[in-house]
């Protein structure tokens, strides 16, 4: 009992328990991010990692979670696990935890009080499965974003969009001033992404949990989804002739004013930075396109795989822990444009957008996204179709709309 | 011979047997008993990971229900009659004009033969650069003076299968030439003087007696060629992921993104077993014919 | 057209290249229309061959603001080794800023091993099949050229339990067996077309001297067999080399081979496409295969004939 209360003091207080004796521990950690503002990010978390005595040894995986996943989850279900590694926390690692590959990380979480410092609460719950915590999450992305060049915008003679709708308005002038309106990527999951947040931003945030959480089919197939569909298809045309296809290629589209914008996650953020735009003056970011002010709870979470080694398994303990740390946090999260889980850390370093996010979280203004309501299979089906409708102009918007209905319906 | 007497059939031949064991294990425990298997869990509902919950054929009709599917078998069937017939043609041509007893030879054969040697990845990315509307060919033409000129088949899903087309012909070519080449070699002195001889055109004793005398080398070409075009994935990855949209997408790459991707292995497998199910059909009658009838020793 | 004139040479290429029939001394038909017609076709054709190799060599030795100035044909106003450098050295993918060095020597390692084993293998194999078929041989045969055309893909998930039950999974040694197993097919079909076509007295009178399987394959078979060897060697290096699939999914971050590292650093985008460094790295990453085609030219040829020709 004594011994207990003294750890959880210790761990309330410093890193030192893990800090102190133990020979430096190599820990492997798989990721994908690579592009120049997630590098940046990712190096923070190394570097904290690496001041407890141990040692990060970087697995980045090129090429977005698409490609990463499937070679992580080789190497889990192989038995050649990593010390750890990211997914999105939420329905991809489901599995692997069911079948007994991933470590239960309860013990430690209810040492360190988890329950506590994670906020919004319901963050843990996508690490959650039958009552024990299985990852960390380590920063809450929302995809909800829409970014605007406004040298482009003042190329065309027309002000800033505040919302969708103006910025619709405003894409002939911008197409004539030989700008691309909207950029979209060719990689599928941003079209099905611009499309999600359509459906929440336009449809709002009842349709959009009417659709990916109660899978309502019928609904899906009803009027205020085709209201959802419309928009969907000015976007597209809006987004006609963007020839690249990584996201960050197409932010860049933006940042140099060649683009009038895009709908993105906040990770767009990191690269803005990294060019050296400053929010307000060189960009604007729209939350919820300014149609419908809302934070979604995905993000980024590290999953540790059960390992024998009991060094290594030590070596977890303290990457999870420092993964929380308040220091680790900050700066994790300020280079990669999105929000620490935890409330209270200081955010003074945090730009207008952040800023923004920020507000809108303390507001309790937060929803699921389809990282914990879909399962990957139903993502991918999501993906084929959207990345083909954004694609070719001449598909239908009903013909559209009643695949999306067909997947919703046989959703699980 | 003496070793053949013996009483048991098990020992005959042992050495013989001993040096295929790789050969049997790759046959019998990868090849069949992974197609089994994979036959096996496509009737199940396997999404991440293995499990034995089977739910009959639906993988096969939501297979045969998706879009995405049918565009690939499309795809893969233009893409395998076209690059089979252009490969061929274009090989065998090549090598003709090659043995035309010309000078250099040996540069012009490695000019053509040298981008085997380079990866599908590779290829892809060159062409990918290459055909890119803003720096590539059409920029080019374009900067010459022909503004209309448009050449953009990378982000025009009508045409894009011909620009992964252009790519892997490009790197395939090559071998199948060497191949030809040596075919044409091997063909008796005799053959051509008798033909010249008769007074038969150089073009008909090409088609109507060499190519007939070069059966074994069509025939290694043919399985070279087509395996490579069922399992084309690396280059359409490299160089399109399969877009614009799904419009270059090819089944290969449909097995993969489902099984890994989806997490939807049972998915992925009904797929698979579609794949292998046509390629049995047509190889293996052919096979019986070309390796299994001929007897020595 | 009067093109009569047609070589027939043995097998063996140039060597077999002296003119047959009335043609008259060469000279004088230097600029006939068939020349013309001829040599105009091949050249057409390898400047199409060559303009990708081009492109990247070019576009390789270029600055950033140089390519963003668009033609990709143009030659480099001021030449640079930069890219290269920083492909080779210091092109980084998340936290690993070394480049491609580490996996040209994963490359390396992975390769030659992979490399003699799936040879020794099919060429033992080959000559089984073609010399000492015992009951059954042809079943295998058949199904394993059949297996030839199985994606890759499918076999994926099968072979990481195999591998797991084993032990093999993520070493060296279990991409070595994965490598030698996909290359069997194509290789055994190789080497038993060879040895198929070898004098059958050779081996008649070798069996009533009294030798015995593995004799007869040393001592008379492998002998002479060296053009096939190099056409099985050349194939091989290629594919193991070029190969990603695998690599990628059979070993862990700090095996991974080369191709890895290159997919790794293309798709790697900081900020903008570093074209000239992708196209270093790219020509890096093919020139070990390449090296190998230009150093073996005629052999490859002649070696090809010796395998496919005769079935």
């Amino acid at each position: 009992m004594r011994y207990q209360l003294m750890t959880a003091a210790l761990a309330l207080t410093t890193a030192l328990q893990f800090a102190g004796p133990a020979a430096a521990t190599d820990l492997e950690v798989t990721h994908w991010w690579t592009s120049g503002g997630e590098a940046a990010a990712v190096a923070e978390l190394a570097k904290a990692f690496d001041a407890t005595g141990n040692h990060w040894v970087d697995g980045a995986i090129a090429g977005s979670g698409g490609t990463a996943r499937p070679i992580m989850i080789s190497r889990i279900t192989g038995g050649d696990p990593m010390g750890a590694t990211q997914f999105n926390h939420g329905r991809q690692a489901e599995e692997l935890v069911q079948a007994g590959l991933m470590r239960d990380l309860t013990d430690l979480a209810t040492k360190e009080k988890w329950t506590e410092i994670v906020q919004p609460k319901s963050l843990l719950d996508g690490c959650t499965l039958d009552g024990k915590i299985y990852c960390v999450p380590v920063n809450i992305h929302s995809w909800q974003w829409l970014w605007l060049s406004n040298a482009a915008f003042e190329k065309a003679g027309v002000p800033v969009p505040k919302n969708w709708n103006e910025y619709v308005a405003a894409a002939p002038a911008l197409e004539k001033a030989g700008i691309q309106p909207l950029a979209v990527g060719g990689q599928p999951w941003q079209a099905s992404g611009a499309f999600d947040v359509l459906l929440a931003a336009v449809g709002g945030t009842d349709a959009f949990l009417k659709v990916y959480k109660d899978k309502d089919a019928e609904f899906a197939a009803g009027p205020e989804v085709a209201k959802v569909f419309k928009a969907a298809d000015d976007a597209r045309k809006m987004a006609k002739n963007t020839n690249v296809q990584d996201w960050n290629q197409a932010t860049n589209l933006v940042i140099t004013g060649k683009a009038g914008g895009q709908i993105m996650g906040d990770w767009a953020q990191g690269e803005f930075q990294v060019a050296g735009q400053t929010a307000g003056k060189d960009y604007t970011c729209l939350p919820g396109l300014g149609l419908n002010e809302m934070i979604a709870t995905g993000g980024d979470a590290f999953y540790f795989p059960l390992l024998k080694d009991p060094e290594k398994s030590k070596a977890q303990e303290v990457l999870a822990h420092t993964l929380l740390d308040p220091k680790t946090q900050v700066a994790f999260n300020l280079k990669k444009g999105s929000l620490p889980v935890r409330g209270d850390v200081d955010l003074k370093a945090a730009n207008d957008c952040m800023k923004k996010g920020l507000e809108i979280l303390a507001k309790g203004n937060v929803m699921p996204w389809t990282d914990q309501l879909l399962s990957q299979d139903t993502q991918k089906q999501k993906e084929d179709l959207f990345s083909e409708f954004f694609a070719k102009q001449d598909m239908t918007v009903e013909d559209a709309q009643k695949r999306f209905a067909a997947i919703v319906g046989s959703a699980d | 011979m003496s070793k053949s007497e013996r009483p048991s059939q098990l020992f005959r031949n042992l050495n013989a047997k001993i040096a295929s064991i790789p050969m049997i294990f790759t046959a019998l425990v990868i090849f069949v008993g992974g197609t089994v298997w994979t036959v096996f869990y496509s009737f199940t509902n396997s999404k991440l990971l293995p499990r034995l919950h089977f739910v009959g054929l639906d993988q096969y009709y939501r297979l045969w229900a998706t879009p995405r599917w049918l565009i690939s078998i499309e795809n893969l069937l233009i893409y395998g009659v076209l690059s089979l017939v252009f490969s061929l043609v274009i090989g065998f041509l090549l090598a003709a004009l090659l043995d035309q007893k010309i000078r250099f030879e040996d540069t012009f054969r490695t000019i053509f033969l040298y981008p085997f040697a380079l990866s599908f990845i590779v290829t892809g990315l060159v062409w990918q650069w290459l055909l890119n509307p803003e720096f590539g060919v059409q920029a080019v033409v374009r900067s010459l003076g022909w503004t209309s000129f448009s050449f953009n088949p990378l982000y025009d899903s009508s045409i894009v299968i011909y620009g992964i087309l252009i790519a892997a012909l490009w790197q395939g070519t090559g071998l199948i030439m060497c191949l030809m080449l040596a075919g044409l070699r091997g063909i008796d002195e005799d053959i051509w003087k008798a033909a010249r001889v008769d007074g038969i055109p150089t073009w008909k004793t090409y088609l109507f007696i060499i190519i007939p005398m070069m059966r074994p080398v069509f025939i290694t070409t043919l399985v070279i060629v087509a395996s490579n075009i069922v399992r084309v994935y690396d280059l359409v990855v490299a160089q399109t992921s399969g877009g614009p949209g799904i419009a270059s997408e090819v089944p290969a790459k449909y097995v993969y993104d489902y099984m890994f991707f989806a997490q939807n292995l049972g998915q992925g497998f009904a797929a698979s077993t579609m794949m292998l199910l046509s390629v049995i059909i047509v190889i293996v009658p052919w096979a019986y014919l070309e390796f299994g009838g001929k007897k020595r020793v | 057209m009067s093109d009569h004139v047609v070589s027939l040479p043995a097998i063996g290429g140039a060597g077999g290249l002296e003119a047959y029939g009335p043609s008259g001394p060469k000279p004088r038909h230097t600029f006939s229309r068939r020349n013309i017609f001829l040599y105009g076709t091949l050249i057409v054709v390898a400047l199409y061959y060559l303009l990708p190799l081009y492109v990247m060599v070019v576009t390789s030795l270029k600055g950033m603001p140089e390519i963003r100035l668009g033609n990709i044909f143009s030659p480099p106003m001021e030449i640079t080794f930069e890219p290269w450098v920083k492909a080779w050295s210091s092109a980084c993918t998340g936290l690993n800023c070394d480049g491609l060095s580490r996996g040209f020597w994963n490359s390396v390692r992975i390769t030659i091993p992979s490399v003699i084993l799936s040879i020794a293998l099919a060429s033992v194999n080959g000559y089984a099949l073609a010399n000492w078929r015992f009951k059954g041989a042809d079943t295998f045969f058949i199904i394993l050229i059949v297996g030839a055309f199985i994606p890759y893909q499918v076999m994926i998930y099968p072979i990481v339990i195999i591998l797991r039950e084993v032990g093999l999974y993520g070493s060296l040694s279990g991409l070595v067996i994965v490598h030698s197993i996909f290359g069997m097919p194509i290789l055994t079909l190789l080497f038993r077309n060879y040895f198929t076509s070898m004098p059958e007295e050779l081996f008649r009178a070798a069996r009533v001297d009294g030798a015995g399987f593995w004799g007869i394959y040393f001592r008379i078979m492998l002998p002479m067999s060296l053009p096939i060897f190099v056409v099985a060697i050349i194939l091989q290096v290629t594919g193991i080399w070029n190969d990603f699939l695998f690599g990628v999914v059979y070993t862990r971050p700090d095996t991974y081979p080369m191709t890895v590292q290159l997919n790794n650093i293309v798709n790697s985008v900081q900020g903008v496409k570093e074209y000239n460094v992708n196209m270093a790295a790219t020509i890096l990453t093919g020139l070990v295969p390449l090296i190998v085609y230009f150093l073996s030219g005629k052999l490859f040829v002649r070696g090809i004939a010796a395998g496919a020709v005769k079935g």
